[in-house]
């Protein structure tokens, strides 16, 4: 996915990079050593489980917590740095912190007014912004009368002022009804090809594993993989399995024939078999299942999923 | 340092305070008292009307140094840990400011909020006296009012100050709190018990400076008339020697109640 997106061969340059940054509250190592390379114009996920260290590198890359070792570079500049790099840089980024908390008392165009003066920007565009996140018809509502997820698309309609070319999203489509969720990525989508470059935290893999460039998984304080998802699978080289359809008079007939096949567990199910194998053998599988015309009635392949490989990883 | 940064997050804690009334609640506070004590204040003495701007001025100084350190603590101490606490921290100090900025920001938004209830609610009621007042009462009612503000603005100050260092809303309510006591009531009762248990032995010579370490009985200093039947009203403040007394000097320690636990914030809010 990531290497057909023109966006991201026009500007594939290191937009984030993270070298041995380490941040220890005491005794606990909440990240501990981690290298990083995110390309400009790139989606880009940070998988984890909660207390993995996500957050904590997030607010290290935004600056707002200082790093114990380690540096973390965000368009060349060093964060952390004081004077006019550090306000530079901040201008270019939008943050949607995870659970964000706004002002019940503004209203969402008052919220945007607000968050834009901050931001030096014009609020001549903040309609335009509320229009893209869908809170128009709010605008002028307080946000104390917002449901959880109008909340979250006023919170994401900040970290778009400004027209940043960075965004870091902590587990944005918390609260979002599936509807909404598609929406939300839809934005992402066009916000890639502007070459806008998105990094985002989740734990929900499978709502995220479609949908961005390439992932790290992380784990104890530590990146423990990165790559596209059929990158990291094929990596693992987890086996995948087959669900083979039969008739019931067939069961054994069928059994038979992958009984002399590389194939690992079978499984008998009430109208189909399922055969695990490795990746290296599905040809040979398919040929073989090919062969026994008329009973198969159906053949489908189940790729290991991001969880599959999300725990080979990080347990 | 970016004026308008600070400009931004301060005219949002004052409209805050407009929008929520809370200025214009605060500023009938003062109407109310200031007027009930300018015409019924000698009510006990059977006798009803304003009498003079001496006896007025007094009695509204012993109630203003109660009041207004009580305000300005409740309105500055979750300033920031409020933020902190809710979770929209995180969020404002992501935008391109620092934290001195926020901090300052926060804190002159606050300060004008209570400076505008303060002059408004006693401008009202010295607009009302102005008729019953010559060029010199009306003087001594604009330094109360001054000196109110001021005392007002210490006091936010040491809010402000215990909101960044408080790990949560609930401690920081305790510390207002306590600090109002010390200030208001144990600090006076402190100076005078040790006055009292050693004779006046100890202590007697460095009263005056003592006194300076609280703002509250600044406040009351910068107030007090030549008038010798109402410096009884004063109470501990009386023994303060002239020379020390001069208005400016007071101003200049006020201004220093003022900058010194706002210096300890920033020093503090910086990680």
């Amino acid at each position: 996915m990531a290497d057909t997106s023109p966006a991201l061969n026009e500007a594939g340059k290191a937009m984030i990079v993270a070298r041995g940054v380490r941040k220890h509250f005491g005794a606990i190592h909440a990240v501990d050593g981690v290298d990083l390379d995110i390309r400009g114009g790139e989606l880009f996920g940070l998988i984890g489980h909660n207390g993995a260290g996500k957050s904590t590198l997030f607010k290290m890359m935004l600056g707002l917590i200082p790093i114990t070792a380690g540096e973390i570079r965000i368009d060349g500049a060093p964060v952390g740095a004081g004077g006019g790099s550090f306000r530079a840089v901040r201008r270019k980024v939008g943050y949607l912190p995870e659970n964000v908390v706004l002002y019940d008392n503004l209203t969402g165009l008052e919220t945007l007014d607000f968050f834009a003066r901050l931001k030096g920007v014009s609020p001549a565009d903040n309609m335009r912004v509320l229009e893209r996140v869908g809170l128009v018809h709010a605008a002028r509502r307080r946000v104390r009368e917002y449901s959880k997820g109008m909340r979250q698309r006023l919170g994401f309609a900040q970290a778009l002022l400004g027209r940043p070319r960075i965004l870091f999203l902590d587990e944005p489509t918390n609260g979002l009804d599936p509807e909404a969720i598609r929406g939300f990525y839809a934005i992402l989508r066009q916000l890639r090809s502007e070459g806008v470059t998105t990094v985002i935290t989740s734990h929900i893999l499978a709502e995220i594993q479609e949908r961005v460039d390439r992932l790290a998984i992380m784990a104890a304080g530590k990146v423990q993989a990165v790559g596209t998802v059929a990158g990291l699978r094929e990596r693992m080289d987890l086996p995948l399995w087959f669900d083979v359809r039969v008739a019931p008079a067939d069961f054994e007939a069928v059994r038979a024939v992958l009984g002399h096949l590389p194939v690992g567990a079978v499984e008998a199910h009430d109208d189909h078999v399922a055969v695990q194998c490795a990746r290296e053998s599905k040809m040979a599988v398919i040929a073989a299942l090919a062969s026994l015309d008329g009973k198969v009635l159906d053949l489908s392949v189940r790729e290991p999923s991001l969880e599959d490989v999300f725990f080979g990883f990080s347990d | 340092m970016e004026f308008s940064q600070i400009t931004t997050i301060a005219g949002k804690e004052f409209w805050d305070r407009i929008r929520n009334r809370w200025v214009l609640a605060v500023a009938l506070v003062f109407t109310v008292f200031a007027l009930s004590i300018a015409y019924f204040g000698s009510a006990q003495q059977g006798a009803v009307g304003f009498r003079s701007i001496e006896v007025t001025i007094a009695s509204l100084v012993s109630l203003v140094i109660y009041l207004i350190p009580l305000i300005a603590l409740l309105l500055g101490f979750d300033a920031i840990v409020g933020e902190r606490e809710r979770g929209s921290l995180d969020l404002l100090l992501s935008m391109p400011i620092t934290r001195f900025e926020l901090l300052l920001g926060k804190y002159l938004g606050l300060a004008g909020a209570l400076t505008f209830s303060t002059i408004a609610g006693f401008g009202l009621v010295g607009i009302v006296l102005s008729a019953q007042l010559d060029l010199n009462a009306l003087f001594h009612y604009f330094g109360f009012m001054l000196s109110s503000v001021l005392l007002g603005c210490a006091f936010l100050s040491l809010a402000v100050m215990l909101s960044v260092f408080a790990s949560d809303r609930t401690r920081a309510s305790g510390l207002a709190i306590a600090l109002w006591f010390f200030f208001v009531l144990i600090f006076d009762l402190l100076v005078l018990g040790v006055l009292v248990v050693t004779g006046g032995q100890w202590g007697g010579e460095a009263l005056p400076y003592v006194m300076l370490l609280n703002p509250a009985d600044v406040f009351r200093i910068l107030n007090i008339f030549t008038l010798e039947d109402v410096r009884t009203l004063y109470g501990l403040a009386t023994v303060f020697p002239a020379t020390l007394a001069q208005p400016w000097l007071l101003g200049l320690v006020m201004a220093g109640w003022i900058a010194a636990p706002l210096a300890i914030a920033a020093w503090r809010f910086r990680r």
